[in-house]
């Protein structure tokens, strides 16, 4: 039986640790969680995720208040009741809209961290799985959402991904209808998204975010140089008044206090983009109702979607659906596709230097070639972008192979 | 005493297995299409005023149908593949009432957008991804994979019922025009 103190008083400290382990609790998941001086600003990016997370589920809360999920009256719930004349409504689509187009740059700008810096590498593979997770389930969510204003690019994007279930030349017609509930997307399509997009994902990614904080806990971050930190050693240093010399910082207060100075800087830029430049995550196609008898010209998707939808556009059907697929899974599979055992910034790895460097211009180009209509020049930019996306991957374990070994490592 | 423990572990992980698989089933048909969506599947076109070379769009599951009655003279101007078939004599045309009439669901076999019909020049050009086809809804140009689907139908004089099959379209099915 544990000991607990007859004479403490309720809600005391010496209460609520007999009773929580407050101090433990404390010790282990910020005091004394040990964060390397060796890094930059790059390091904030997590924490930023999870503002911006945060941000998307509150105002996403208000939103819920007001928004309808009926396919006669959930355009009119969004574009009159909530923008019209629900007070301050426009200020949580707005935020919500926003929110749900930066978080994808940071996911980005993260993931390409973590690929520039080998913080993937062993022990630290399931940080990067579980983040591969993460991005998987905020797609889903960020696609579900698209559909709720039930505009035409909601319909027609609804219509387009869905085919895709049929995989081709598979024809799984009878799939498509039972994702849909319907031969067409309608009523029941729009109930299950939404279902899905308000509880079900949600869920998801709150228990991963949970997951993927939790196989950070022991291998701990990386650093600026890869260096394999002793951080028991590194820590007493610390403790022992020798702050200078330890080349490690808490968790909490210190690199907390880093952390926020970043976030500062990003809801600047965030709430600048809100109040100023909302409508490029407002697409104006979509303040149409959803006309299941008139297609839009050129469909595409948002920004983050662009460059795997462009590695599906170039090819013919049954190969754009593999292609697609590579690219979608491909990701998952770099911290066993890296041979090298090196863990050091991509720019002292050899050739992975250029192996980086063309994939990040590589997405970019495909990015934008997704959002140009298909025709001439810009069909052959984009089909030789896919082809070096796949050939990139293709090469990725050869090269890395090669890879002399950096100093210090095994 | 760790055999009886093996053995009630089993027991239970079978019954929770057996209690998961119905839940499993369960929430399958909960997202399977509702009955009354699957009975609102038929659709009647009337065809006797139908003019040539006149493209009518009607409503069926939710999907867009096209309607052409094909003129005699109806040739692809340009196909880039060269092709100069008359979508006149094409087998996929469906006969009602002595004329002759193009029937298909209006979305493209690539990804599902709503080609639009150039009467000029007989052909179907769909703008998402570039795919053209004919007056008979055969592939021009790829993407699409496949031709325009003809839906299942059966002709009552001048009306065309869809969502029912009929010998022709069982004809059709199997000679492989319908998709």
């Amino acid at each position: 039986m544990a000991h607990f103190d007859p004479n403490a008083k309720p809600f005391s400290h010496q209460w609520l640790n007999e009773r929580l382990a407050i101090d433990t609790l404390k010790r282990v998941l910020s005091t004394e969680y040990w964060i390397p001086k060796n890094i930059n600003f790059l390091w904030a990016m997590g924490m930023v995720l999870a503002a911006t997370f945060g941000v998307l589920l509150i105002s996403g809360i208000f939103l819920l208040m007001y928004y309808i999920p009926d396919t006669k009256l959930a355009f009119d719930s969004v574009n009159h009741t909530i923008m019209g004349e629900v007070g301050y409504g426009w200020l949580w689509r707005h935020m919500h809209g926003v929110a749900a187009s930066v978080v994808f740059l940071i996911i980005y700008i993260h993931m390409f961290t973590g690929i520039y810096y080998g913080s993937y590498k062993r022990g630290r593979e399931l940080i990067w799985l579980s983040g591969m997770l993460l991005f998987v389930t905020f797609s889903a969510e960020a696609f579900s959402g698209y559909m709720l204003p039930w505009g035409q690019m909601s319909y027609w994007a609804g219509m387009v991904i869905t085919n895709l279930f049929s995989l081709g030349s598979l024809d799984f017609q009878g799939l498509v209808e039972w994702i849909r509930g319907d031969y067409v997307p309608g009523q029941a399509f729009l109930g299950r998204f939404f279902m899905l997009h308000v509880v079900l994902l949600p869920l998801v990614i709150m228990a991963l975010i949970v997951l993927h904080f939790g196989t950070l806990r022991i291998p701990h971050v990386n650093n600026q140089d890869g260096e394999e930190i002793d951080f028991e050693a590194e820590a007493a240093k610390w403790k022992a008044g020798k702050r200078k010399e330890a080349k490690v910082i808490p968790f909490n207060p210190v690199f907390m206090s880093k952390d926020v100075f970043v976030l500062g800087i990003y809801f600047i830029f965030y709430f600048y983009l809100v109040f100023y430049h909302f409508e490029f995550a407002m697409d104006p196609v979509n303040f149409d109702p959803a006309d299941p008898l008139k297609t839009p010209p050129h469909i595409y998707p948002e920004w983050y979607f662009l460059w795997s939808y462009e590695i599906l556009r170039p090819f013919p059907k049954d190969p754009g659906l593999i292609a697609f697929g590579f690219a979608q899974v491909i990701f998952f599979f770099l911290p066993f596709l890296d041979r090298s055992p090196n863990v050091a910034p991509a720019n002292r790895r050899g050739i992975f230097k250029y192996w980086f460097w063309i994939l990040l211009v590589d997405m970019i180009v495909l990015t934008v070639m997704g959002k140009v209509p298909p025709m001439g020049i810009y069909t052959t930019i984009g089909t030789v972008a896919a082809w070096v996306f796949i050939l990139l991957w293709v090469a990725l374990p050869f090269i890395t192979k090669m890879e002399k070994p950096i100093r210090g490592q095994k | 005493m760790s055999d009886r423990r093996d053995f009630f572990g089993k027991a239970l992980g079978a019954f929770a297995g057996l209690g998961a698989l119905g839940a499993l089933y369960a929430a399958k048909r909960t997202w399977d299409p509702l009955p009354s969506v699957k009975a609102a599947g038929f659709t009647t076109i009337d065809l006797s005023q139908a003019q040539e070379n006149v493209l009518y769009t009607e409503m069926w599951r939710g999907k867009p149908i096209f309607v052409i009655k094909v003129p005699k003279d109806a040739v692809p101007s340009d196909a880039p593949n060269g092709r100069k078939e008359n979508a006149y004599n094409d087998k996929r045309l469906i006969t009602v009432g002595g004329d002759k009439f193009f029937i298909a669901i209006g979305l493209c076999t690539h990804l599902g957008c709503i080609p639009a019909y150039y009467s000029d020049q007989h052909k179907f050009i769909c703008a998402c991804h570039g795919g053209q086809f004919n007056a008979a809804g055969e592939v021009l140009k790829a993407p699409p994979p496949s031709p325009l689907v003809i839906p299942p139908f059966k002709v009552e004089g001048k009306k065309v019922v869809l969502g029912e099959s009929s010998p022709e379209y069982e004809k059709m099915k199997k000679a492989g025009l319908v998709a």
